[in-house]
């Protein structure tokens, strides 16, 4: 279930409660977030909508713990993320976070398959377990037979199924995905969409999107819009 | 465990034009520390072999080398007959007493005059100093005007072919003989007879500058000096001939040490400001990369060792360049003023695997002087405005 009212006493997988975030530059100062509530369970499909500068990518930064709230908490899996900082909370982001971006954000000089293996170095595991990891997250998204290509010998498509591939290899708890679809042509896009409804029906995992496309939003369980610093529930975004 | 090493690797070669400032500017400091070293090596080598363990040089007490000492006969003739001095095959002790001057001889290089130093010396002197060999004629005949030249003396004066007749000190010499010292100082001089020296600059007859004997073993040098030393009528200072050598090589080598350091150093920051330039460049090009890599949950000393590391890759290679660029001149020849006669002294570049050594570890440093800052300033990237690509 997703709830926005903040009133739910459940024992959902995120959980946010009167988040506010207020930027300010210089003398002026810009309240993106106003009283956001936010719970998730475990196993959905969010998709977040609203119009340009409204909030999206800053209210993904604080669930994924890159930016601290001017006031307010984030609660995931029973970890208040919001009153750890510094490295505690980048070994929090290592073990439960996959981020998916826009631009992909591959490093350029690494392989397919370094590109995934960089999360799993951040963990135990020996070399060889390290290979069968990237191989079985490399062969979900379909790309074992390229994974010692570097970035820019693949398509953008395949760049972001690679990204896909690194975000779910250490198996986090939840996937952040930034307009995962917005520099891609359609065929490439229904693709990526594809996977990401795959990972949620066949992996169980739970997915929180961004993104300006109708046709993206249709593929989530839920459609949240984004307005005046607060999250509005809409009627479910059909595919047509 | 940290980011893979390929990444440094790689991104350096990607991104190589922007590191060849840096690679250069550490392989100039790489090469001259090198030469540095190699030079004042080189020219200790020259000085320090020169001695012999088994000889043993006398000078006046008190003086630090042969131009301010005065020894008699008189004293010779005392000090000749101390135990511990080896014989020659006529039984006679084997010492050689010597006065040394400096004269001007044409370089054939430039044609212009440069000071050699000339030593006077006795009959036996070759017996004295066994390494000395007559590469080319014969020794010069005692009593004579005569002349052997040492082989780099021969090499760098004009006129000094056999049978040649060469002027100084107001008399004319013929040249009798070549010599060779094994590369040592003694290859840089001109030998002759010391009463005939004495005579052409009107010195007394009777005063020499310098005493150097030969004793029967390395092991007779205590006693000898003990015996030297407690003869109210030596007033003289013993020496290892050896021992002598290395002192006085030792302020000049120091001398070039100071002032090629000083040059080192002064290039050494340059080169540094070129690694943090090019660091620098690095971390802003690539804040995006490194955003991503904090976002994926490398921590901030992750981020400051995978940056202080390419710094250092890329000293390392600059130290390799360096080394290449400073090789070829090893065991070529270089003169210069020897402080303590004002003549000259030649000898060659001596680079050895401990300078190459030493070379890599100061171009080590100067990579993770350079990295430092920079690295630290790549783990602060923030990564929300990073990311953004702001
Ligand atoms: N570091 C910052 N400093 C100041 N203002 C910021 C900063 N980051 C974001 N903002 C402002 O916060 C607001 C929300 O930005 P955000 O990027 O979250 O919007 P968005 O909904 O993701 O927009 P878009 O659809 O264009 O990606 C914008 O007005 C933006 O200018
Ligand atoms: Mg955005």
């Amino acid at each position: 279930m997703v709830h926005v009212n903040g009133d739910n006493k459940s024992d959902s997988l995120i959980q946010v409660r009167s988040l506010f975030k207020t930027y300010t530059r210089g003398n002026e100062s810009i309240e993106v977030l106003k009283n956001l509530n936010l719970d998730i369970d475990r196993g959905e499909f969010v998709a977040f909508m609203g119009p340009s500068g409204s909030g999206k990518t800053t209210l993904l930064n604080l669930i994924g713990g890159l930016d601290l709230p001017t006031s307010g908490s984030i609660v995931v899996d029973n970890d208040e993320i919001t009153g750890i900082s510094g490295s505690k909370l980048t070994d929090w982001r290592a073990r439960h976070v996959g981020f998916i971006f826009q631009l992909y954000n591959l490093i350029p000089v690494l392989t397919a398959f370094q590109n995934v293996e960089l999360p799993l170095l951040l963990t135990g595991l020996s070399k060889a377990q390290r290979r069968d990891h990237v191989e079985a997250a490399l062969s979900i998204v379909g790309l074992e037979d390229r994974m010692h290509h570097f970035p820019r010998q693949l398509s953008g498509g395949q760049e972001q199924r690679t990204a896909i591939a690194r975000a779910i290899v250490s198996d986090p708890t939840f996937l952040l995905c930034d307009e995962p679809t917005g520099d891609l042509d359609r065929t490439s896009a229904n693709e990526i969409l594809e996977l990401l409804s795959r990972l949620v029906e066949d992996f169980n995992k739970t997915i929180l999107m961004v993104t300006h496309d109708p046709a993206a939003a249709c593929q989530a369980h839920i459609t949240l819009h984004l307005e005046k610093g607060v999250l509005i529930e809409s009627s479910k975004v059909v595919c047509e | 465990m940290a980011i893979p090493f390929q990444y440094n690797l790689r991104s350096v070669i990607e991104r190589w034009t922007s590191t060849i400032v840096a690679v250069v500017s550490i392989a100039g400091v790489v090469a001259v520390f090198i030469a540095v070293l190699a030079l004042a090596h080189g020219f200790q080598k020259t000085l320090v072999s020169s001695g012999s363990p088994q000889n043993v040089i006398m000078l006046r007490g008190g003086a630090t080398s042969e131009m301010e000492s005065a020894v008699s006969l008189d004293q010779i003739r005392i000090l000749q007959d101390i135990d511990g001095i080896e014989r020659s095959s006529q039984g006679l002790p084997l010492v050689s007493s010597e006065v040394v001057v400096v004269a001007a001889f044409p370089m054939k290089s430039t044609g212009t005059d440069a000071n050699a130093q000339v030593r006077g010396v006795s009959e036996d002197v070759l017996q004295v100093r066994d390494n000395i060999r007559i590469i080319e004629g014969r020794f010069l005949n005692p009593g004579l005007n005569e002349l052997v030249v040492g082989s780099r003396a021969s090499q760098l004066y004009s006129g000094f072919q056999l049978g040649n007749t060469v002027l100084f000190g107001g008399s004319s010499w013929v040249v009798a003989g070549v010599f060779d010292a094994g590369g040592s100082a003694f290859d840089s001089e001109i030998w002759c007879d010391a009463n005939n020296l004495n005579q052409t600059y009107k010195r007394p007859q009777n005063i020499f500058q310098s005493v150097t004997a030969r004793l029967t073993s390395e092991d007779a040098f205590e006693s000898f000096k003990n015996s030297v030393s407690t003869d109210p009528q030596l007033t003289l200072s013993v020496e290892r001939e050896i021992d002598f050598y290395a002192k006085q090589s030792e302020s000049v080598a120091i001398l070039i040490r100071v002032l090629g350091f000083l040059v080192a150093s002064v290039m050494a920051v340059g080169a540094i400001f070129g690694a943090i330039n090019t660091m620098y460049s690095a971390v802003s090009a690539r804040s995006v990369e490194i955003a991503t890599l904090r976002a994926l949950g490398f921590r901030t000393r992750h981020i400051i060792i995978s940056f202080v590391t390419e710094s250092i890759l890329i000293s390392l290679i600059g130290g390799v360049v360096g080394i290449l660029l400073v090789l070829p001149i090893n065991n070529s020849a270089a003169s210069t003023m020897n402080w303590q006669s004002f003549s000259q002294l030649s000898f060659s570049f001596m680079i050895t695997p401990e300078f190459m050594l030493e070379g890599m570890l100061f171009a080590v440093l100067m990579g993770f002087l350079g990295g430092l800052f920079p690295a630290v300033r790549a783990s602060r990237v923030p990564i929300v405005t990073a990311l953004r690509g702001l």
